[in-house]
């Protein structure tokens, strides 16, 4: 492999992303991007609105599926598999976890909103789902305020909850990754605390890629930080090199807060 | 000008005020003429009809070709009839929705589903009847029965079951569905667990829009399967029967010798029939949208 960045002592990457491109009928979100996500770390992506960024991550979960006009090309390879190559799209999904930038409590209880994924995947035993919820729900930093009401409606939380609930289902899984899209746009400063205490948290046991718009927010979690602008990855470095030092004059620019 | 109005208005607006109180109230007049033909309709029924609704007239069966006796062979026909219809009906109406809200691609097969759906919305309703007669009663040889009958009005009606059902999947948020295919799921999984639990109301209309024109229609039962006398229950959905529709019509203007009050009673009956089944339908959608979901 000769493309792309490969420092010296760098484990492996649990995701390679080589010359990814992806259109919407005639119109390019994004071209010839390349990066490398390792293991265990939080890999930020920051960028105006149009950037490409979400587009991004909908290609990384193999969601062109569900957009008649988007066409990806390049090559995405996760855990050692080309994705394109991965005929089984329900098992590639559930070891991916996608959070979207709204939140979206299912209109089932916030128990079986939980459960769900888990259910899917044949879980029966009610022992077993009540521990995944707990666990779950817990990692998400949500039990301890729904704990005595796990019947109600998970769509009827506040936005803050419902994104935390989002989290959880996201979690119920176990995914190798997850998938985060913006997803304090809906949430107080608060919860986005909160919730970036949980990232912290989770880094330990996923990898986590980090779509937001808030600069601060990816200096804060990311340890690498890649920075796109209208369809094109302008440069990736350690977070903090990014903010210390960018060798792009459009990076710098973005980061000082001079447009997007 | 101290002293003088601020907002007094000027000749322009004072033309404009007068046009709008106008229009105001030649629309609710003519709105409200709706309601001469429906109260019309409701009074003379109950005036004419009242004496004949007996407890008895609903038992008994008819005699002498309907001029003596009640309605009852007509009266369980017709609720045979509106059965077996939303047997047929209903879940090709709702499967045929499904895959179009939830799996069809926007390319010629569906646009060309989606017009003749409008087209056999709009085929009226003695064509379904020839329709019925050549495709139920002779070529799958059902007969003359109320299965031909049956499979005749629920032809009629799938237009409506599927558009209703369509509207009602489609008023599930798409996020929903994201993100229930994000957890791994399968359309399939994603239609029984998210979205049909969601979409009630939608198919609940359809049903009662089924009901309703089963047991109103005349013209597409009466070569298939509905039958001027009959004193016998039907036995099976291979039997013929009679039916309240065209009881009704035929009780007015066939049958010499009746008593003036049947035909209003036969119509009130009908009348009541739909009004309550509209009456069912609507208590249960408010029911439905009293536990909104998001």
């Amino acid at each position: 492999m000769t493309a792309g960045p490969s420092p010296v002592a760098a484990p492996p990457a649990l995701l390679t992303v080589r010359n990814l491109s992806i259109r919407y009928g005639e119109k390019v979100a994004l071209q010839g991007v390349d990066l490398d996500v390792r293991p265990n770390e939080i890999f930020g992506i920051i960028g105006p609105a149009n950037a490409g960024k979400t587009s991004f991550l909908r290609a990384l979960n193999r969601m062109d599926e569900f957009v008649p006009e988007m066409q990806v090309d390049g090559t995405i390879t996760f855990a050692g598999r080309d994705l394109r190559t991965v005929r089984n799209l329900y098992a590639l999904r559930s070891r991916i976890g996608v959070v979207f930038p709204l939140p979206v409590g299912l209109p089932l209880s916030i128990y079986d909103n939980v459960a769900l994924a888990p259910r899917l995947r044949g879980v029966k035993a009610k022992s077993e789902l009540d521990g995944i919820v707990e666990r779950s729900l817990r990692r998400a930093a949500l039990w301890d305020e729904v704990k005595d009401r796990l019947k109600n409606l998970g769509s009827l939380l506040s936005g803050g909850q419902q994104q935390r609930l989002t989290i959880a289902r996201a979690l119920s899984q176990e995914p190798e990754m997850l998938l985060l899209d913006e997803f304090s746009i809906a949430v107080d400063p608060v919860t986005t605390m909160r919730i970036e205490e949980v990232l912290k948290e989770l880094r330990q046991e996923l990898t986590i890629v980090l779509v937001t718009n808030l600069v601060q927010q990816a200096r804060r979690l990311a340890a690498r930080t890649a920075f796109f602008l209208g369809g094109r990855c302008v440069e990736q470095a350690p977070t903090e090199d990014l903010f210390n030092g960018a060798k792009d004059q459009r990076t710098i620019d973005y980061l000082e807060g001079r447009f997007g | 000008m101290t002293g003088a109005n601020p907002f007094a208005p000027t000749a322009l607006e004072g033309r404009s005020l007068a046009s709008q109180g106008v229009a105001k109230a030649g629309f609710l007049v003519i709105t409200l003429l709706l309601l001469i033909p429906a109260l019309g309709i409701v009074g003379v029924l109950l005036v004419e009809g009242w004496p004949g609704m007996t407890l008895s007239f609903f038992l008994e069966k008819p005699r002498e070709n309907g001029a003596a006796g009640g309605i009852a062979t007509a009266l369980v026909g017709t609720i045979w009839l509106t059965a077996v219809a939303l047997v047929v009906a209903l879940p090709v109406g709702v499967a045929a929705a499904i895959y179009l809200s939830e799996y069809a691609r926007d390319n010629w097969l569906t646009r060309t589903i989606n017009v003749a759906i409008v087209n056999l919305a709009g085929v009226p309703s003695i064509v379904h009847a020839l329709f019925g007669v050549g495709a139920f009663v002779h070529f799958l040889q059902f007969g003359k029965s109320i299965l031909a009958a049956s499979c005749t009005l629920a032809v009629m009606t799938l237009p409506v079951v599927i558009v209703a059902t369509r509207e009602s999947l489609q008023a599930v948020p798409k996020a929903f569905r994201e993100a229930t295919w994000n957890l791994g799921a399968t359309r399939w999984q994603t239609i029984w667990r998210i979205v049909l639990p969601n979409s009630g109301s939608g198919i609940l209309t359809g049903l009662i829009l089924v009901v309703c024109r089963a047991v109103g229609e005349t013209a597409p039962i009466m070569f298939t399967g509905a039958v001027f006398f009959r004193q016998l229950f039907p036995n099976g959905v291979f039997d013929k029967t009679m039916a309240l529709s065209l009881h009704l019509f035929n009780v007015s203007t066939q049958v010499t010798n009746v008593p003036r009050h049947v035909p209003f009673a036969v119509a009130l009956t009908l009348i009541l029939v739909v009004l309550s089944m509209n009456a069912l339908a609507i208590w249960f959608r408010m029911r439905l949208r009293g536990r909104k979901k998001w």
